[in-house]
Parts: structure tokens; sequence; C-alpha cells
């Protein structure tokens, strides 16, 4: 997004003063929760090492294991499909569920779809789009995207929430009672999904070895979508194959530890076929459409590929410090957050979505947690590189996008101070003596926005170093 | 275990461009408490920034020809001691990786291993033991990210501050979170940053320290600026001064 648009959510984000009470509570007992089941930190770590080989093993195969999982796949009677773009995805979506003449889906929770923007997509072509998670429904309710990726209306409290209930499901009463509220959804959402004749779910794993798909969720609507409507469709981003069966028990392990603090979700799916022969329950037919959507041109830059590794816990969000204060919505696209920072400017384009990079003090508390060891600050880092770049290759779309001979300019003459010891301890001298007359303008008014003028010393370390008679050779 | 290293007889001194301008007390006092161990502080002349500022804003070539300078200003195989975390991790971790691919790698990366953080120095490889000669007072700690993640010599800062027995350390809530300092993102995205430093102002003041004691200067110059600007009493200081102060019976 461009500066202006995002420093504009950024003033409205800050100036709420119960949306930042909201993150602060919340994203607070994340921090809590996770700690409790990694409070073994050589353990933990030795986990991390671990999650983040399996990642970086199965993205150094990554075409193979495509190949691999879309022969397992077909071997148990699920149906790939392959989409360039979130266009061709939600097509395939809509013939899918067109070819079964259904106008209803009920839908587990999953981000891809939120790339692909399926509900309003699906909208246009007079089929409903029911999200069964109960946070997503919420938002579903209110109008809004969600502002967490895996707890997507943290930011309404149970006061929001209530009124949200009574206002769009017809009969509700107004209720501040969360059993009650549950209730209410569960009501509304059960007939759901008797009445569906699609279900649409997310992946969290997909096992390249067995074609099974691994789903983990806490609510049971992943499992009712996946078992109760005739057809399944399962979307998933290409990184989220991994080799074997055998993988999978530290990356949940992983996963839910990060994600939400549990050492176990209530549920982990695992669909491996439609209904076989003989069964008496699950869909007759399972589809599962692989979105591309710049995956494989980040694939192709071993340093920015790490991105890929991303597992989607989240966690990264709830130890941020920028995020804790100004919330989801404010990144303006569809994923928040350090992994948003990174990941969004080389889908996007660094013209559209370049200014992420730059909103990170980086302060490296996401590194720190992520489950399998991304390296967010660097990979910001590369991303501002790339931002201010004059050289002409390169795969991310927008390549330089920020050169301007101003800042250049500045730069320029910062490094020839720096590497001018002599005329920089002049500089220096002159501010200690003048320093505190400069105008408040530019970089200095921004920052005694929030702050007193710094105060230059009269005179610089070198100077007294010098007049103390410290040794200089 | 990593062995200690041994107490070296001469050390080089990189002071960094924001205490060259706004510490410059804390500098010195650096100096003077590695002086006062029987080691030989140089200081060169010609240094002047680790570089961090270019190559934290996409202007990498910018940050190397600096860093560059650093280099050879401080080209002895000696350790070289710096009073700040995050100009330390810039040279300790980030100079190979800003190398990579020149001609100067090898020597970056010879370098690098050289790199202290000041109060690492004073604690693993030195030892030192202080006796404070201070009236009682209570304070606070700040841990700069790069101190903290990169550097992670927090313990050693700590350590230091302990030894003081006049001294009352009062744990900050989130001692973890960044203060929204972060160079150019203070002055590049004001806002955030703004609302971050209000915030690590407000759990300091909840602590009811006379002062905050961290161990870089970027940290202390946003900190107390944003103090400064809502009227509250406590003060900020670098460790190496407030160490000083303390021994000298300040």
């Amino acid at each position: 997004m461009a500066a202006e648009s995002f420093e504009k959510n950024v003033d409205r984000a800050l100036a709420d003063a119960q949306l930042r009470k909201n993150f602060a509570f919340a994203m607070g007992n994340f921090i809590l929760k996770r700690k409790a089941v990694f409070s073994d930190t050589e353990e933990t770590e030795r986990l991390r090492t671990l999650g983040n080989a399996i990642k970086q093993r199965a993205l150094s195969r990554l075409p193979d294991l495509l190949v691999q999982l879309e022969a397992a796949c077909t071997r148990n009677g699920i149906r790939v499909h392959w989409a360039e773009t979130p266009a061709v995805a939600n097509r395939i979506v809509l013939e899918t569920i067109e070819s079964h003449a259904g106008t209803r889906v009920v839908k587990g929770k999953s981000m891809v779809s939120e790339e692909m923007h399926l509900n309003a997509f699906l909208g246009t072509h007079g089929i409903e789009a029911v999200e069964t998670d109960l946070g997503e429904f919420i938002i579903q309710l209110a109008g809004e995207t969600p502002s967490h990726i895996i707890v997507p209306a943290i930011h309404k409290n149970k006061m929001q929430i209530a009124k949200i209930f009574h206002d769009k499901i017809p009969g509700a009463p107004y209720t501040e009672d969360v059993a009650e509220l549950t209730a209410i959804a569960r009501r509304t959402l059960r007939r759901k999904f008797y009445e569906a004749g699609i279900g649409l779910s997310g992946v969290n794993f997909a096992v390249a070895e067995t074609g099974t798909l691994c789903l983990v969720e806490n609510e049971g609507n992943g499992r009712l979508c996946t078992t109760v409507p005739p057809v399944h469709i399962a979307v998933m981003g290409l990184e989220k194959v991994v080799e074997k069966l055998d993988d999978l028990p530290p990356l949940l392990r992983l996963l839910t530890g990060s994600a939400t603090g549990q050492l176990v979700t209530t549920y982990v799916n695992l669909i491996t076929s439609p209904r076989r022969t003989g069964e008496k329950d699950g869909p007759t037919e399972v589809h599962l459409v692989i979105l591309d959507n710049g995956r494989s041109r980040i694939y192709q830059d071993p340093e920015l590929r790490q991105t890929l590794q991303c597992v989607r816990c989240g966690t990264c969000l709830n130890h941020c410090p920028v995020y804790t204060r100004i919330g989801g919505h404010a990144y303006g696209f569809v994923y928040p957050g350090p992994i948003g920072k990174i990941l969004t400017p080389q889908v996007e384009g660094l013209e559209k979505a370049g200014e992420l990079a730059f909103a990170s003090s980086l302060c490296g508390a996401c590194e720190e947690v992520c489950p399998v060891k991304i390296p967010i600050a660097s990979l910001l880092r590369r991303l501002r590189d790339e931002s201010y770049s004059g050289e002409p290759q390169g795969i991310v779309p927008g390549r330089g996008c920020k050169q301007n001979l101003a800042e250049r300019l500045a730069w320029k003459s910062w490094a020839f101070l720096n590497t001018h010891p002599r005329l920089n301890r002049m500089v220096t001298s002159l501010l200690g003596m003048a320093g505190d007359y400069l105008p408040p303008a530019g970089p200095l008014e921004r920052w005694m926005r929030y702050r007193t003028e710094p105060e230059f010393a009269r005179k610089g370390l070198h100077r007294r170093a010098k007049e103390e008679g410290i040794a200089d050779e | 275990m990593i062995p200690e290293p041994s107490k070296p007889s001469r050390v080089y001194f990189f002071g960094t461009c924001l205490i060259d301008s706004f510490y410059p007390d804390a500098g010195l006092a650096a100096i003077r408490l590695i002086e006062r161990e029987g080691v030989r502080v140089i200081f060169p002349a010609d240094q002047s920034c680790c570089g961090q500022p270019a190559y934290n804003s996409g202007f990498p070539a910018e940050a190397r020809a600096v860093a560059r300078r650093q280099i050879q200003a401080l080209r002895e195989d000696i350790p070289v001691v710096v009073p700040s975390g995050s100009c330390a991790g810039m040279m300790k971790h980030h100079y190979p990786t800003l190398f990579a691919g020149d001609k100067d790698l090898p020597q970056a990366q010879a370098f690098s291993e050289r790199v202290f953080e000041w109060s690492e120095f004073m604690a693993r490889v030195l030892g030192v033991q202080y006796e404070d000669r201070g009236e009682p007072l209570r304070v606070t700690w700040h841990s700069s990210c790069h101190a903290l993640r990169e550097m992670q010599v927090i313990e050693h800062s700590k350590r230091l501050l302990r030894q003081l027995k006049n001294v009352e350390l009062v744990e900050l809530t989130k001692e973890h979170e960044c203060c929204g300092f972060g160079g150019t993102f203070s002055i590049k995205q004001p806002a955030i940053s703004g609302a971050m430093v209000n915030d690590k102002v407000d759990d300091i003041q909840r602590t009811g320290a006379d002062r905050v004691i961290a161990g870089d200067c970027g940290c202390l110059l946003n900190i107390t600026g944003a103090g400064g600007q809502r009227g509250l009493p406590f003060a900020g200081q670098h460790l190496a001064e407030f160490i000083w102060e303390r021994i000298n019976g300040g």
C-alpha cells in the first residue's frame, strides 16, 4: 500500500483506545500461553531447529514433492487442480460447485480463501458461502475481514459480538453471556451444515508421501465441513506440502504450541480419500486446489524462499510490538503482522505493499519465536534494499520503486562524512555548538512529535577523549 | 562451554556515533572502567559509525563503505569493545552478511570475531567486582532488543548492576518489548514508534524508579525524550556512566 494510506490506517488504529486495549490484552495472553507449553528452552530450540529443517528440506524439493502429492492424491481418489492465480482458483471452485448444482457452501477457516477473496466472488455468482469457524462467523456477520490469521475476530470484545449477533441473526436476543452466544452460533450453523452441498476447507499440511491433507482445529466445524456435505473442496498454498507423515508430529507440536499455546488441538483431521465403498459417511468427492499466487516466483530466490517456510501459526503477530498496537486491519492486506510484512510486498509488489517492510523497528521478537526460524528481520532488510535498488534484475515486483534523489543524496553525504574522519569530527563539533538551534523540520520534527529535542553534547567523545589523554593508537 | 577469553593487555574502544554526539560521559566512563582493570584503551580518532542506519534503511553500499572505514580504523588484532548492544550486534553479526561477495569479506569476518559488547567484556572477560559507594537508589533496567537477542548479553549487564549493593533493581513488566527506537524507524514511522515509547515510559513509571539504566544510548535518547516531553521526573543513564558514578560515591 502506498505510504499515505498506511499512515492513515495507523493513525486511525492508534486513536482507537478500545482496539488497542483488546489487542494488548489478547496478545499478552497468547504470549503467556505459548510460554507455558514451550517452557523447556533447550527442547524448544531443538524442536524449532527440526521444524526449520523439515520445511527447508521440503522446499528444496518443492517441484518434485508437488508432483508426488498430486500422484498420491489422485491414487487416493482426490482430484487435484492447479491454480496460478486467485482468479483461476476461484474459477475452479465455482465450476466444481456448479457441476453439483450447489448453491450453499460451508467453510472451515482458510487464509488462502481470504487471499482469493472467495466469498465475495461466490456471492457474485449467487452462491452463499458461510463461515463456520466462530471467529470467522462473527466477522462475516459484521462484514469485516480477519484481523488475525488464527483468531480473526480478536479485535472484538463480547459486548461488540453480542450486538452483532442481535442485529444480524434473526431472532437472536441480546446477550453478553458467552455460553449463550456460542449456543446461538451453534444453532445457526448446525442448520447450515445440513443444508450445504459443498464443504470448503484450508489445509495445514499436505503429505506428499501418502496424499494426506492434515487440518487442525478446535471447534469441530472443520470436521463437519469436510465430512457432512457430499463434496469437499480443500484449498492450499503450494508451500504447504511436506515430504512424509513422520514430519507431522513435530510440525503439529510447533504449530499448535505457537498458535494457541495448546499441546494438541481438539481436532486433528487427516483426510486421505473420499468415502470408500462400504463406508457410511464422508464426502463422495474430494477436490484439492493448489494455489501459486506468486509463491513459485518467491521460490526462485534462495533467501526470499524462506518466507515459504511459514506454517501460519500467527505467533509472530502475537509477539510483534507493532501488530499489538495497530491490529491486523491497519496493514490493509490479508496477512498482517511480521509474516504479512515479508509476504505481502513479495506477492503484491513493492509499489503497492512495500511500505509494510519499513513498519518495523527490527526488534527481532518475531524471529525469536518463529517455530520454523524464518529470519524475518533479515528478509525485511532485504525488501528495503529491493525498494531502493538500482540493479535491474531481481524477482520482487516493483524493485527500485522507492528510489529518489533526495534520499540517495542524504545517504551518500552520510557515508562521505562517516568515511572522512576529520570532516566528521568538525561537523560533530559544530553540531555540539549549534545543534540545539536546528529548526524542528523534517526528521527532527517527526522525532519531536513524541519527544523533546535531543541535546547535543557541547564536546563530543572524540574531543573529550583527546582532552583526557586517551591513546588514539 | 565456550572458554572464557583471557584478559588482553590492550583493547580498542568503539565509541558509537550516538555516544559521540549525545552521551560522551557514558563513553568516557566506559573507557575509565576498562582502564581501571589495568587494560590499556585505544580510541582511534578515525572511527565514526558502525553503519547500521544505512544498513537498515535499504542502503547497503553506503553502509559497507562506512563499515569498511571502521574495520580499517580498528585494524590491529585486539578486542573491540562497544558500549552498545545494537552497534556491537551490527559489527559482530551483520558485517559478515554486509560483506558477502566483497573482497574484504575475510577481514570483515575476522573483525567481527573481535567484537565485544561492553558489559559482556567487563563481566565475562575481565570478571570485574564493584563496590557501591552511592546512596540507596531505586532503578529499573531497559534491555535493548539487539543486546537481548543478537548479542545476548543482558545477563552480563545485570550481573554488573547487581554488584551495586545500595541499588534496588525493579524490573519492568514488559522488559523484553522494544522501546520503539529502531533508528530511522522512529522518524519513518513516528506514530507507531511514539505509541511504543509511550507504553515503555508508562512501564518505567509504574516501577517508581528514579532512573532507567540501559546499555544502549539509542534507547535512552528515545525513552528520556518521551519521558521529558510528558514532564516525567525519571532520568536515563548508560550502565557504564551509572557504575562509574556509584563506585566513586556519586
